[in-house]
């Protein structure tokens, strides 16, 4: 019989092991499904994780990684703060809405002024309009004990509906013609979230995703918030007697990963996407959760992660396009790889042996 | 008492990485009253799962009245008389004494006949007990009867008790001792599982001693005294823990007046509590398990907040403080619960030394951390207290009961408190390192600090302590010198018998 028998204390092996030997078990368990849907697994496979980074196209998707990358990563090291303190921050698609419609809304006000502050009154907007999306749930669990998960998952719904009706009403481009979504900030200089070296995609939004990595690992490191972040997460009761303040923690957390969610949406909109339109949002900020777990709530690991599900994202992309795979496919790949990677978690904290049958 | 009723020959059981119990054999007589005596470890609660089904012997055998006895399972060693009387109890609170009976049984009477029969059973060997009351209402105490009495209704030729009395106050230690001798001579025999010496001295026939899961000696209690058993317990000499010239200084903590409501809905509120503690002193406070001893820690290390004036330190009001204020000030505490309160389990002892060394040691400057300062102090307290660890970057959860318990003493009073107080500062810990813990604390109020020790082990206040007081109910009792105490005197203040009474027949 198998049993699972506590460690007496957390592998370090497995710790970093878990993370590829999932990717392994996904590439596996992956091409299988490929497999049955008729579509050769080796290609897919290859598709997928090969031809982004050095097939034949590679010039144009390489900066794709950074571009799909940053927000993952920007949105995943606020949710990890959360989720090392037991705070479950599950709203970051609508903190991403919001920091998005303020930081735009800020730069089309200025339309069609040119002025170097426009661009950092933007990115303030942004970062404030997440946090105060993020702050609500915050504020409802301190003040009322409210479930931050449920507040914060709700509070997507309204962001989007926000969002819609933005796009078809205030922020509507006056010189649209009557369609749908806002002026074209790519078009608009002093708001244009521009790549930084042409043809790079390193826009502002990827160098804060990296600026994000160092100043998480310090904070959880070198600092006494990020030691009692961690303490929190681990042993409630001891952070209370080490006298760490619950409800500050709280806001803290929903609050930095809320302004960073609204960091990432407002470089978005003002980058890549360039205006607010209906369905502006695509998923980053759910996505972000499987980042920050991929990565093993730790800064670098979720740098590495963040770019993973970029991969998978560009070469699921191309594998529907070249391959004829359907989408669905590829989020089940998406869905396999978080599945794996809890499962073999297991083998961090707890070791399997074979043994004989015993009630003890 | 010739008859031979369970004889155990050479039972051992190995797990992963340790042999719980290695060739174990001795014999229990029908009507004998047997003490199983062992530290924590020592494999008393693998031999007892063997012998009643819950664990497979790896080798050796087990004989019941001469037939041989191997019970794949609780079910069939019950069938077979073996009842067991667990240190924890398993009942529902929210059912009834009778309910709770019947769901213990194979095939349950109608609930009247088995509220006549738990009536029955708990006159006759002087449990009272309403079969109609809710658990949840009842006293621990209480709840122990209705464990035995669920036993006794099986009419069990050996009874299995599992450390049964460090719930009880002393006047009900002796109410259940009569009920204890009384089935004795009736002819049911008791294996009493206990490291509390005298009890086994004043109750038990024949005594089997195990360390490390060998049998190293067994002896007849009466006529053996507590110190020899505790030797043969621990395998060599004991110390005992000398206080240092007690010279009592000026008053250090000044408790007036403290009432907190529990922040747990199961916990007991603080109600109007008075003291006051003087520099090098040991004060020590009893109370059965559950009468606001967690909520006093709390409200003492500042995790619970009272009025500003209710709790004074060297004069300064500090009920308002949080517990880093507090430490800055001199005031420390060691909460009973190691893993998770104390310790927190998965981090290393490094990071747990910066848990409540960052204040008073200096480990962080501008919020940030001094890794290496607070390593060296992990360092200093493994050194200085003996905590056996290969080193300081081993998780917590990683030591063992004793080790940890001596770590987190250690980090306290390391941090030269000014007043440290300390909840079950030696529970679930071998002799030797109770025996260095409490000499630590000695050692502390000799040099000049006030000590609060919070502890259900009476013994072990009589020993450290120069006053006595009870916590029952949540309200303290009047604060007496030890050494003009009697042991009723201390189960009075402790709340008495809670209304039991003695066996009739």
């Amino acid at each position: 019989m198998i049993r699972v028998e506590k460690r007496p204390q957390p592998s370090q092996f497995w710790s970093a092991a878990t993370p590829v030997v999932a990717v392994l078990a996904t590439m596996v368990a992956g091409g299988l499904l490929f497999a049955v849907l008729g579509k050769d697994p080796l290609l897919a496979i290859k598709t997928i994780f090969w031809d982004p980074l050095f097939g034949e196209f590679s010039f144009y998707y390489r900066p794709q990684l950074l571009i799909k990358g940053a927000p993952l990563i920007l949105i995943a090291i606020g949710l990890s703060l959360g989720f090392r303190a037991g705070i479950w921050n599950i709203g970051a698609e609508g903190q991403y809405i919001i920091g998005a419609l303020v930081g735009a809304g800020i730069g089309l006000a200025f339309y069609p002024l040119e002025a170097w502050y426009i661009f950092p009154l933007m990115v303030l907007g942004g970062a404030f309009g997440g946090w105060a999306w993020g702050m609500i749930p915050a504020v409802l669990k301190v003040r009322f004990g409210t479930n931050e998960i449920l507040v914060s998952l709700m509070l997507v719904y309204v962001a989007e509906q926000f969002l819609a009706s933005m796009a078809l009403g205030l922020m509507r481009n006056p010189d649209g013609m009557g369609f749908p979504g806002s002026r074209n900030l790519q078009q608009y200089g002093s708001a244009y979230n521009a790549e930084l070296i042409a043809g790079s995609g390193m826009h502002w939004g990827v160098l804060s995703a990296f600026l994000a990595v160092i100043f998480a690992y310090i904070l959880l490191n070198r600092h006494m918030l990020g030691y009692h972040i961690r303490l929190t997460g681990e042993a409630p009761r001891a952070a209370r007697f080490a006298g760490v303040n619950p409800a500050r923690l709280i806001l803290f957390c929903l609050g930095t990963s809320g302004a960073l969610a609204g960091l990432a949406g407002l470089f978005e909109v003002a980058g890549p996407a360039g205006q607010v339109t209906i369905d502006f949002n695509v998923g980053y900020g759910f996505t972000a959760i499987i980042v920050a777990f991929l990565g093993r709530l730790h800064p670098i690991g979720i740098l590495l992660a963040g770019f993973l599900m970029a991969l998978t994202y560009i070469g699921g992309e191309i594998a529907q396009s070249q391959l004829g795979l359907p989408a669905a496919a590829i989020q089940v790949f998406q869905g396999m790889l978080l599945f794996f990677l809890l499962a073999f978690d297991l083998l961090t904290n707890f070791r399997i042996r074979l043994a004989r049958g015993e009630v003890a | 008492m010739t008859q031979t009723l369970l004889s155990i020959n050479g039972l051992t059981k190995a797990y992963p990485g340790v042999v719980a119990n290695d060739d174990v054999s001795f014999d229990i007589g029908v009507g004998e009253v047997h003490a199983l005596l062992g530290e924590n470890g020592a494999g008393k609660s693998t031999l007892v799962k063997m012998i009643y089904g819950l664990v497979k012997p790896d080798a050796g055998t087990m004989t019941l009245r001469s037939q041989p006895f191997a019970p794949p399972e609780p079910r069939s060693a019950r069938a077979d008389g073996i009842a067991m009387v667990f240190q924890h109890f398993s009942l529902f609170e929210a059912l009834n004494v009778a309910e709770n009976v019947a769901l213990g049984m194979e095939n349950p009477p109608p609930m009247r006949d088995l509220a006549r029969r738990i009536r029955e059973v708990s006159e006759t060997y002087g449990l009272p007990l309403d079969p109609y009351r809710v658990v949840g209402d009842l006293s621990a105490g209480e709840r122990q009867r209705v464990e035995i009495i669920r036993c006794l209704l099986q009419d069990p030729k050996l009874l299995i008790m599992d450390e049964p009395t460090s719930v009880l106050t002393p006047q009900e230690v002796e109410i259940l001792f009569e009920t204890l001798r009384k089935l004795s001579a009736e002819g049911t025999a008791i294996l009493y599982i206990s490291h509390k010496l005298e009890e086994i001295r004043a109750l038990c026939d024949a005594a089997t001693i195990l360390r490390l899961g060998k049998v190293v000696g067994s002896c007849i209690p009466r006529d053996t005294t507590a110190r020899d058993m505790a030797e043969m317990m621990v395998g060599s000499s004991l110390k005992t823990p000398e206080p240092s010239n007690r010279t009592l200084g000026d008053v250090a903590l000044d408790i007036t007046g403290l009432s907190v409501a529990s922040p747990s809905e199961f916990g007991t509120s603080l109600k109007n509590i008075h003291l006051t503690l003087q520099q090098g002193e040991v004060l020590g406070i009893g109370g059965v398990a559950g009468n606001g001893q967690d909520e006093l820690l709390a409200a003492l290390s500042g995790e619970i907040r009272s009025a500003p004036d209710a709790i004074k330190l060297n004069g300064a009001p500090i009920g308002h403080l949080g517990p880093n204020p507090r430490r800055a000030l001199g005031l420390l505490a060691a909460p009973e619960e190691r893993l998770g309160h104390a310790a927190a389990p998965d981090m290393s002892l490094t990071e747990n030394a910066l848990l409540t060394g960052s204040v008073r040691k200096g480990l962080a400057s501008n919020g940030f951390l001094k890794w290496g300062a607070t390593q060296e102090f992990a360092e200093a307290i493994i050194k200085a207290f003996d905590v056996r660890t290969p080193g300081p970057a081993n998780a917590a959860r990683s030591l063992s009961g004793g080790n940890l318990q001596k770590f987190v003493i250690g980090r306290e009073v390391l941090q030269d408190p000014k007043v440290l107080v300390v909840n079950q500062p030696t529970w679930g810990v071998d002799a030797a390192a109770a025996a260095a813990i409490r000499q630590a604390i000695l050692d502390l109020a000799g040099g000049g600090a006030a000590v609060l020790v919070i502890s259900q082990d009476l013994d072990e206040l009589m020993e450290i302590s120069g006053r006595f007081a009870a916590l029952n109910e949540g309200r303290l009792s009047d604060i007496r010198p030890t050494d003009t105490l009697t042991v009723e005197e201390i189960g009075l203040m402790m709340g008495g018998a809670h209304g039991m009474e003695v066996a009739h027949v």
